[in-house]
């Protein structure tokens, strides 16, 4: 028997009360769903497009910095200027001190040389009206590039007497001058060149004398005042690798070994309650509060050196330690305790427990921990300011016990430069230089993840 | 049983407290060389609780505390001269879940040799991954593959890697908490074949939920209600002809 509905609308039940109510409210659930992913959507839109604004901003800014105009010269070592007896060389019968001593005292004699007469000399040749602005003449070159030319000298006295085509870096106003940086129908009291040089830049520019040329300056100088144009990153770049350091010698072992003990050894009571309701405000601390602790207790009560990445190491040491016993406890609570049990089961003593199985399924995640910690140490810039490493340092530290800046500290005394329109550039290329670090360490630790996730 | 058979383990009103709250308000027994006893009782009975306190794991456990004595051939587990590790090398254990190490499958079995000094060449460790792979009749499944990892098998297969793992110590007995809860009933039919071969030369206390599992693999029966141990007896007894109401009840399934 088959049953034919009639009237196939009617054959469709009514929904029942319930369901309508369902029906109902249906609708408004649905409305707030669409609502709370267009606000979650729009969320992440709107940061997406804040960090590429910020990081075109930053790049659109920086990036000139890396090519700077630089001059090439036929520079003459002429011996007439150069006038010093021979590099000392050791004799058999002398002591490596004495030597020293005697090489010491030449490369002195060097340093009397007016090198500076080298470049003007050469500049004279190709600028023939130059006869009378020699003062000019003498700024074109930014003064820097002198220490250049003697330590050539240094290392090969033999140069003396011949002549070499350099590529050597001009000032920065001329940088300036050239990359547009400064409003060209600004009167001259307001210009920084003179009238007389800024029509040779512009010849010597249009002669392809001058060119925008990639300079390494930035990567290899220390920071510079009295030659603006070859300040560079060397010295903050070392201070900040030596406070890196530091942190992953220290904060990095001890606090993965205190976040082992708390969380496998540890006894649960008061004490252990109370250590690590410490921990977490640890964390929770202003940074500035640490660099108070490192000038009050470091520097003032034990005395370590002023500006050193020594002390900058150990107090971001300190910042670091409970993002690194945080991470690593909770890596380590996501071990199931299972396979504790069954190490324990086997006869394994609970260290074997731990050191065999426990710690190999754990490095992914404190190796995680522990590199966003040291990145977020690199970026840090309120405590040093504290213990002095926003001075000054125009050399590249050779330990971690002697003056040095830091990265963010470089950025932070470069951005309140007095010369802005050539340190804007610079300002910015600094903090590409800093991201990139700081990508390059995220990076590692994405790599590393996958590369111990990997193995089962 | 006659007294004929030697008593392997010999507890003496076993008490266990976690913090405040007492789990097991007594417990005697003794448990026979080279037989299958087997623990049964309804959830939060104390029977698991019971079987850690054999090789001391409670002692893993916070605020876990056991009174009463527990001998091993005649020999205090608690005392203070007996090493725990060596206690759970002579005592292994087989966990609920499968829990193979995140390693192969030849590291799974070799760790507890390993461990102990047990092979002093690589021929004589690789004779002992292989007999107790054997002898967990897992050889077959895995000899070309053990270098792979242990995770990778099936639960099954893990289950009988993880005996394989606590028999490849050598121990005397092996405790099993309810070693097939988490396997499907081909899985279980070939362990429960494996635990009546293992009898020969181990002696195993299993703890099971499954009251069918409890009759067909153990040759006596305890069943445990509360924290207390209310019957035990050959297996055959305690399934046909309990002498307690309570037994009666939970075995008919008036309550479990």
């Amino acid at each position: 028997m088959t049953i034919i509905a009639e009237n196939p609308i009617k054959a469709v039940a009514a929904p029942s009360q319930v369901q309508q109510k369902v029906i109902a409210s249906l609708q408004k659930r649905h409305r707030k769903e669409r609502l709370f992913r267009a606000l979650g959507l729009s969320a992440v839109l709107i940061s997406l497009a804040l960090v590429a604004v910020l990081f075109i901003n930053i790049f659109a800014k920086g990036l000139p910095a890396f090519w700077q105009s630089t001059i090439t010269l036929d520079i003459y070592f002429d011996p007439k200027i150069i006038k010093v007896p021979a590099k000392p060389v050791q004799a058999a019968d002398e002591s490596d001190n004495d030597f020293r001593q005697r090489d010491l005292a030449w490369q002195t004699q060097l340093g009397f040389i007016n090198f500076n007469r080298l470049i003007t000399d050469s500049l004279q040749q190709i600028l023939p009206d130059a006869t009378k602005h020699r003062r000019d003449l003498g700024r074109i070159v930014t003064s820097g590039e002198r220490f250049a030319l003697r330590d050539m000298v240094v290392a090969d006295p033999s140069i003396i007497g011949q002549t070499r085509t350099l590529q050597l870096l001009t000032d920065a106003n001329i940088d300036v001058w050239l990359k547009g940086n400064i409003d060209r129908s600004l009167p001259d009291e307001q210009q920084q060149l003179s009238p007389k040089m800024r029509e040779w830049v512009d010849k010597l520019s249009a002669d392809g004398v001058i060119q925008n040329r990639f300079s390494l300056a930035l990567f290899m100088n220390p920071d510079s005042r009295s030659s603006l144009a070859s300040a560079g990153l060397a010295g903050a770049f070392m201070g900040s690798f030596y406070m890196m350091l530091v942190v992953i010698l220290l904060a990095v072992p001890m606090g993965v070994a205190a976040a082992i003990y708390l969380e496998e050894f540890a006894p649960r009571n008061r004490i252990t309650d109370l250590v690590e309701v410490n921990i977490n405000n640890l964390a929770a601390v202003p940074s500035i509060v640490f660099g108070l602790l490192g000038a009050s207790v470091l520097i003032g009560w034990f005395n370590l050196p002023m500006s050193a990445p020594i002390v900058g190491g150990l107090v971001l040491s300190l910042m670091t330690l409970p993002t690194v016993i945080i991470a690593t406890r909770s890596t380590l609570k996501a071990i199931p305790p299972s396979i504790r049990q069954a190490a324990l089961g086997l006869g394994a003593s609970k260290m074997q427990a731990i050191f065999h199985h426990v710690l190999p399924l754990a490095v992914p995640g404190i190796l995680t921990g522990a590199i966003l910690g040291v990145a977020q140490a690199l970026g840090e810039t309120a405590p040093l300011l504290l213990i002095g490493m926003k001075s000054f340092v125009a050399s590249v530290p050779a330990s971690p016990f002697d003056q040095a800046t830091a990265l963010p500290v470089q950025i932070y005394l470069w951005q309140g430069n007095e010369l802005r329109n050539f340190f804007e550039a610079r300002t910015s290329a600094a903090i590409i230089v800093l991201l990139l670090m700081m990508l390059s360490l995220n990076g590692l630790a994405i790599w590393l993840r996958k590369k111990y996730e990997k193995r089962w | 049983m006659t007294n004929t058979v030697p008593v392997k383990i010999s507890a003496k009103d076993v008490k266990v407290f976690y913090g405040d709250n007492q789990a097991l308000h007594g417990i005697s027994m003794d448990v026979y060389q080279n037989e299958v006893i087997s623990f049964i009782g309804p959830s939060g009975c104390g029977k698991s609780t019971f079987l850690r306190c054999m090789n001391r794991m409670n002692d893993t456990i916070e605020h876990c505390r056991v009174t009463g004595s527990i001998t091993l051939d005649g020999r205090d587990i608690h005392e203070p001269a007996l090493d725990v590790v060596q206690l759970r090398a002579q005592v292994g254990m087989v966990f609920q879940k499968p829990n193979p190490f995140p390693k192969s499958i030849y590291e799974n079995i070799a760790y507890g040799p390993r461990l102990h000094g047990l092979a002093e060449r690589k021929a004589d460790l690789d004779d002992i991954v292989e007999s107790s792979l054997r002898r967990a009749g897992l050889w077959n499944e895995v000899k070309d593959r053990l270098d792979q990892p242990g995770t990778g098998l099936s639960g099954g297969q893990q289950q009988r890697l993880c005996i394989a793992r606590s028999i490849a110590v050598s121990p005397e007995v092996i405790l099993m908490d309810e070693p097939c809860s988490a396997l499907d009933p081909i899985a279980t039919s070939i362990i429960e074949e494996l635990i009546d071969e293992l009898k020969q030369n181990f002696t195993i206390v299993i703890v099971t939920h499954n009251m069918q599992q409890a009759a067909r693999v153990s040759d006596r029966t305890a069943f445990f209600h509360l924290g207390n141990l209310i019957e035990i007896g050959n297996t055959n007894d305690v399934f046909t002809n309990p002498t307690q109401k309570r037994t009666e009840d939970y075995i008919t399934g008036r309550y479990g």
